[in-house]
């Protein structure tokens, strides 16, 4: 008696639920992911965004009351004596830094990210996923283990220095570590997949009948990448350079532990400033400066998305 | 030329097998054969995407073994179109041209005559991919011609097209060879096709070549009985030679019955052979006294003409075609008895 109850309250209770207007019905069965986003996502932008406008405590958190200098601070140096602002340009430096960084990061992963994903894409359709599975490797590994392997192998006495001095490229040990070099290289090597895997994706689906009926129109091997793979292949091409440049802009491992914190990128500078400095209306600021590049990287994106679906279309 | 896929290994595939061909310059030759003969791996290795396993390949006099598919005067029509899809229709056109550094004003004019050729001028900027099967057929078809090879290669490319536009296109085509002077190597499985324009047909069936010739030689005097059937309807009959009566060859098939051929080679009285009969080339009469005597067992309406079967006394069943001509209404039906003359030299004797 009581089970068939039960059974005749839920059936309501479905029956209910299905009687909604579908707007509702789609509000509801969303409501978790919006909770999630809402209380962990979005409320601490907001809160790191307000924190930006206030004035630091001395030791740590911040003052209620309202102020824009951690903003000025980016760009301006107050005078500790009269109060006046000069430029300084250190912290633009950092920000112009991590924005070179992550550019070059771009780059040097679409020079090796496309020949490997066209190598890829080329080969036999069992090696292909055998390949793809193996590019994916490092992702098994904690990204810290894996820089701090590059650590290692960058040192002075690390293998890199003595095969080059094997070798006899160079006599002494060349110091590699805490460089910018060693910093792009990080990054280079961190982000890697995030370039093949996009490219490969959009090489894989490319009919190579095309290829051979471009040859067939006299198109020499670089006219062929050039008229024809490079431009079937541009969404997965932009799509990996901005998942690059997104991270590498905001990275934090690399520039810490390869560069010796020595060379910072504008990560280490939110870091250091929740830290050691204490300062943490700048460190929101600097985070919301991060933010804003961000934005406009992906602004930049969607606008050539949008013109090439226009052109498509 | 032998050419052998994965040779070597437990799966290979010998695609073609010693093919020997000339192709004559400005001819419009046709590669007939059923799926999986090898033509488009025939027509690959003239326009350099696969190499040849024995043998060579001479362009104009010169061995073209080394040469990679973008230095051959060759361009191909695929069977599958492969128009660039990121491409308007006048820059698919262009192509060739613009790798070949042409001059900027006669790519634009060229370009031009080409879609005036296959009359789609007004569908010059339409992106390639937005097309339908006939256009971007004529679109592969411009791309082709606008480089205007030596050699032009065309795998199937009507087999995609209803049968109107198909019709159509065949004239086009062949007339534009007729124009342009230019080689053409054309493949298909379709036999009326084939007859219809081509100078000369090559027969082809498991990668081996079964008869070159013109059309009328292939269809009227077929080398073997595979060429006999592909090309159209036929009887393949099997029968005795018996012996000669002035220029004809008196065969007798099962059930006795006696039919005059034109003697091939010098096959001795006796042995066995198989004749070719073409339906269309036997006549039925109402009257049962009147040539070999035969019963109607099946009767099918086809349009032009109307298709019998009929079987020959104690011999075999028989397909006949007969015109449907206006005042010829035979009104023959299954079960009639009729007479089944079967004029002299109208059965071929194939060889093996
Ligand atoms: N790359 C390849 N590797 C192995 N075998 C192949 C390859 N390409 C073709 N073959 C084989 O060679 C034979 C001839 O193929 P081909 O494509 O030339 O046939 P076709 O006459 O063009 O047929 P269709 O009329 O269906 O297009 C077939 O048996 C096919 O399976
Ligand atoms: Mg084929």
């Amino acid at each position: 008696m009581a089970e068939q109850r039960d059974a005749a309250n839920q059936a309501t209770w479905i029956d209910r639920f299905s009687g909604l207007p579908e707007a509702r019905r789609s509000l509801i069965l969303l409501s978790p992911a919006f909770a999630l986003i809402g209380a962990f996502g979005l409320a601490p932008l907001c809160l790191i965004l307000v924190y930006s406008f206030l004035v630091p405590g001395t030791y740590g958190g911040v003052v209620w009351e309202f102020s824009l200098d951690a903003y000025i601070q980016f760009l301006f140096e107050r005078d500790i004596f009269d109060g006046t602002l000069a430029f300084n340009a250190s912290y633009l430096q950092i920000g112009a830094r991590s924005v070179i960084l992550a550019g070059l990061a771009v780059v040097g992963c679409l020079l090796i990210g496309f020949p490997t994903a066209y190598f890829i894409a080329t080969r036999p359709p069992g090696l292909r996923n055998v390949l793809i599975f193996l590019v994916t490797v490092p992702f098994w590994t904690n990204l810290l283990v894996r820089t701090f392997s590059m650590m290692l192998i960058l040192r002075d006495q690390g293998p890199l220095n003595s095969i080059l001095m094997d070798i006899g490229i160079t006599g002494q040990p060349l110091s590699l570590l805490y460089t910018d070099f060693a910093i792009g290289l990080g990054l280079l090597y961190s982000f890697l997949p995030f370039m093949v895997l996009p490219i490969y994706a959009s090489l894989e689906r490319i009919d190579f009948r095309l290829v051979e009926a471009a040859y067939d129109l006299y198109a020499n091997r670089w006219k062929v990448l050039q008229r024809i793979l490079i431009p079937l292949s541009l969404p997965g091409i932009a799509g990996g350079c901005f998942l690059v440049f997104i991270p590498s802009l905001s990275s934090f491992l690399a520039p810490d532990l390869l560069g010796g914190g020595k060379h910072l990128m504008i990560s280490n500078l939110i870091a250091q400033q929740f830290g050691t400095a204490r300062n943490w209306p700048f460190g929101a600021a600097a985070a919301m400066i991060l933010l804003s590049l961000v934005l406009i990287a992906l602004m930049i994106y969607a606008r050539q998305t949008a013109r090439r679906e226009r052109k498509v279309v | 030329m032998t050419k052998v896929f994965q040779a070597g290994s437990a799966e290979s595939v010998t695609a073609l097998d010693e093919v020997s061909l000339a192709i004559r310059d400005n001819e419009f030759f046709t590669l007939l054969g059923p799926s999986g003969c090898g033509k488009t791996t025939l027509l690959r290795l003239i326009a350099g995407f696969e190499q040849v396993t024995q043998g060579n390949i001479l362009l104009f006099g010169d061995d073209v073994a080394g040469l990679p598919p973008h230095k051959r005067p060759i361009n191909t029509v695929f069977q599958h179109y492969a128009l660039f899809p990121h491409m308007t229709v006048a820059e698919n056109v262009a192509f060739g041209l613009r790798m070949l550094r042409r001059d900027k004003a006669e790519i634009r004019r060229t370009v031009e005559t080409m879609l005036t050729l296959v009359k789609m001028p007004e569908l010059a900027d339409r992106k390639s991919s937005q097309l339908s099967g006939g256009q971007q057929q004529r679109v592969a078809l411009a791309r082709a011609l606008a480089n205007h090879p030596r050699v032009l290669l065309l795998d199937e490319p009507l087999s995609a097209l209803d049968l109107k536009l198909r019709q159509e296109m065949r004239l086009e085509l062949k007339t534009l060879q007729r124009e342009t002077g230019i080689t053409f190597i054309f493949v298909t499985h379709d036999q009326e096709e084939a007859l219809t324009m081509s100078d000369r047909i090559a027969v082809l069936q498991a990668g081996r070549i079964q008869q070159v010739g013109t059309p009328d030689t292939i269809y009227e005097q077929p080398a073997n009985s595979f060429v006999a059937n592909f090309m159209g309807e036929t009887n393949l009959l099997p029968a005795v030679l018996g012996t000669a009566e002035r220029d004809m060859i008196s065969c007798l098939l099962e059930g006795g019955a006696e039919v005059l051929a034109q003697p091939v080679g010098n096959e001795a009285a006796g042995s066995r052979v198989t004749l070719s009969l073409r339906p269309e080339r036997i006549v039925l009469s109402a009257d049962p006294g009147t040539g070999l005597a035969g019963r109607i067992t099946d009767r099918l309406y086809r349009g032009t003409d109307t298709s019998y079967r009929v079987k020959l006394e104690d011999g075999p069943e028989l397909l006949v075609y007969e015109q449907n001509v206006a005042d010829r209404s035979s009104g023959m039906s299954a079960g009639n008895s009729v007479g089944v003359l079967i004029a002299p030299g109208a059965a071929r004797i194939l060889v093996s």
